[in-house]
């Protein structure tokens, strides 16, 4: 049986992910919190915006309202590595090699690791960021579309139009498309190599959460009342295919998912705090949190995939054991 | 923290630069004392604004994937709204001041079209600040200047002192040809008591017209108006002054009961529509077809309707193609079972307007 430990905060948590084995809570208010031997805090910012996990799997970078990009290493120290006085920074998205890349209004930043920092401006404010799985190049949403930029060859950068706000991007994990949450209740899909258009529609809600499935065979999200699960395995992407809808319920929506870092199961979590597992092959579902307070609002697996942590839009926070 | 049972309110200050906007900012900072609030601007202008939380942000409309040209929200204030209401409980209410060339619409809409924005807030009032000396340039060289008027639930008349009583009146006048359910209130540095400011609930069905008991009532001969009369279309002086001019220099040209301004510069024109208790059955379709329709033209509709056979009164409100409505409450005995419903807006037809809503009476 899992068992969940709860940790009760005070506020709405962006953010519950691990470093190593350590469980992190990152708060709205700018406040992060961690439970080794102890629960422990630090102050990141004066409000917190956007907060990543770095690929190295030791550090945090994170965007707030005092405009200053800051990183965070699991030893508890923090480094500002960069200012931007009066502004919010909107996004952030962590890179190969330490790089980094943040979103302030009509322009993106990408930050390398000897501190150089490059700036792309947009036409509109940039509201996403995501690095390409291999390579130096990212993708920024914005309003009619996502951007693509190489920081290292200066080239051109390639544009991805779609009619409407773009508020989210994504790499498949194989690189092959491109996937940004849109402001109205839709995803959309590009596949790189001729620009084909994916449509993904008919949420009754915004789409907050998306995740790739370990191999990134699928592409979970939320925005319905169940886990809307996109299969990319074809040629085709999701097109012509249904989505698998996982965890149904009839009386409130999911808000947050977040696959399994090793098997095709996703953990979805709902807008009465309720927190499910299902498997995509036969869609047999497992209870972790009964619910609570408030809205899921992030959750996050650790590496080996035995721990859940998980935070609400009502500080309610914890994690979740599978091995009990 | 319970977001869903109280929505913070929102008013938006609209205004050319210079018209006074900032200063009633810093009032309404420095004067409400006890509450807190989230400024959002846009421009930093020539005056300061103290508070502590301020948040600049650029100006962006987005249009809704709907084909629906006028269908626009302000993507900016979706962001920093969605951000501010993470963290609750540092303010109480939100002011929105936008820049002089805004386009109220859009700031408007994206109270009721976000469904993440309109459940945690709710939009209280749009209140225009004008500038008596400059309103009239203003009005004959820009578009903007007139749809903030027609778009305003509440116009500050400000820098009256700079002006003699003879050209407020005309400009009072012309801000009622534009907009004729807007409380006007003639200021000097932007000096007014906040209530009529704030919390003025000019979106709630349940509150906006009950605000004005006398709604659309100014351009009706049947009203008498008194001292005590609640229209605030500034000073009762400039009050009585308004309707006399109304009688005396009144061009009707559509034959509504509206007065038509000495400035013919104005593109947009308000049409006030009386009939007596509607059918739903043929209301219902006519004002959704009338939106569809003419929405890009429509900037604002208010009315009180009459059904026949229903003790309730029934109240709508619009913006652009946006239309709300509701049953309000029990109409009181001494009410006239009227209907009454007013469009602001531009190139509308006040002839197949009137046609049509009459043709929804019950016969």
């Amino acid at each position: 049986m899992p068992t969940l430990a709860p940790l009760d905060l005070d506020g709405h948590c962006m953010a519950a992910a691990f470093l190593g084995d350590v469980p992190y809570f990152a708060l709205a208010d700018g406040s992060l919190h961690w439970l080794d031997h102890g629960h422990k805090t630090t102050q990141l910012h004066d409000g917190l915006l956007c907060i990543a996990a770095e690929l190295q799997g030791d550090s945090f970078v994170s965007g707030g309202e005092d405009g200053r990009i800051v990183r965070f290493h699991n030893d508890g120290s923090a480094e500002t590595l960069a200012e931007n006085p009066g502004k919010w920074i909107n996004c952030i998205a962590s890179g190969p090699q330490s790089s980094i890349a943040y979103g302030v209004g009509r322009s993106s930043f990408v930050r390398t690791s000897d501190g150089t920092i490059v700036e792309f401006a947009e036409e509109r404010t940039v509201e996403g960021l995501a690095f390409a799985p291999k390579g130096m190049r990212i993708a920024a949403a914005r309003y009619n579309g996502v951007s693509l930029h190489w920081p290292a060859a200066r080239a051109a950068a390639l544009d991805l139009e779609w009619k409407g706000a773009h508020a989210q991007v994504t790499f498949s994990p194989d690189g092959n498309y491109v996937v940004s949450v849109m402001q109205e209740n839709a995803l959309h899909g590009w596949r790189l190599k001729d620009g084909k258009h994916m449509r993904m529609t008919g949420y009754p809600a915004k789409v907050r959460s998306i995740s790739w499935s370990a191999k990134g065979k699928w592409l979970a999200s939320s925005g319905a009342p169940a886990a809307i699960v996109w299969p990319f395995t074809g040629k085709e992407g999701p097109m012509g295919k249904a989505p698998l809808e996982l965890g149904t319920r009839g009386d409130t929506m999911v808000t947050s998912v977040a696959c399994h870092p090793s098997d095709d199961v996703v953990a979805i979590g709902y807008a009465d705090g309720m927190i499910i597992a299902a498997r995509f092959n036969d869609q047999k579902e497992g209870l972790l949190r009964r619910g609570g307070k408030g809205a899921i609002s992030t959750m996050n697996w650790n590496k080996r995939g035995m721990q859940l942590a998980f935070g609400a839009q009502t500080g309610e926070c914890g994690i979740i054991d599978l091995a009990g | 923290m319970n977001e869903a049972t109280n929505p913070i309110p929102v008013t938006v200050l609209t205004g050319y630069l210079g018209a006074g906007k900032t200063t009633l900012l810093n009032r309404i900072l420095s004067e409400s004392h006890g509450k807190r609030y989230a400024v959002i601007v846009n421009e930093f202008g020539e005056i300061g604004i103290d508070n502590d939380l301020i948040v600049e942000s650029d100006e962006e409309i987005y249009e809704m994937n709907n084909g629906c040209v006028c269908c626009t929200v302000r993507g900016d204030l979706v962001r920093v709204v969605e951000g501010l209401m993470r963290r609750p409980g540092r303010f109480d209410a939100i002011v929105i001041e936008t820049t002089g060339l805004a386009d109220p619409a859009p700031v408007a809409q994206t109270f009721f079209m976000d469904e993440d924005v309109r459940r945690k807030t709710r939009l209280d009032a749009v209140v225009a600040v004008v500038d008596a000396k400059h309103l009239p340039l203003r009005l004959a060289d820009s578009r903007e200047a007139e749809d903030q008027i027609a778009f305003a639930d509440v116009i500050l008349l400000n820098k009256t002192d700079l002006v003699d009583e003879e050209s407020l009146l005309k400009i009072e006048t012309t801000i009622r040809s534009i907009n004729p359910s807007a409380r006007i209130h003639r200021t000097e540095r932007a000096r007014i008591e906040l209530d009529k400011v704030l919390d003025r609930g000019a979106f709630d069905l349940q509150r906006a017209l009950d605000n004005d008991p006398h709604f659309l009532d100014h351009d009706h001969p049947d009203h008498a108006c008194t001292p005590d009369c609640d229209h605030d279309h500034g000073h009762d002086h400039g009050h009585d002054h308004g309707h006399d001019h109304h009688s005396h220099d009144h061009k009707d040209e559509h034959g509504h009961h509206h007065p038509v301004a000495d400035i013919h510069d104005t593109s947009v024109q308000s049409i006030s529509l009386r009939a007596g208790p509607l059918v739903p059955d043929r209301f219902f379709p006519w004002i959704q077809k009338t939106t569809q329709m003419e929405g890009p033209n429509i900037l604002r509709l208010k009315g009180i309707i009459a059904f026949d056979d229903d003790e309730e009164r029934y109240v709508v409100q619009g913006i652009h193609m946006i239309v709300e409505g509701d049953h309000q409450r029990p109409w009181k005995p001494d009410e006239k079972r009227e209907s009454r419903i007013v469009f602001i807006g531009r190139d509308l037809d006040p002839e197949r307007l009137k046609r049509t809503f009459e043709a929804c009476q019950a016969k």
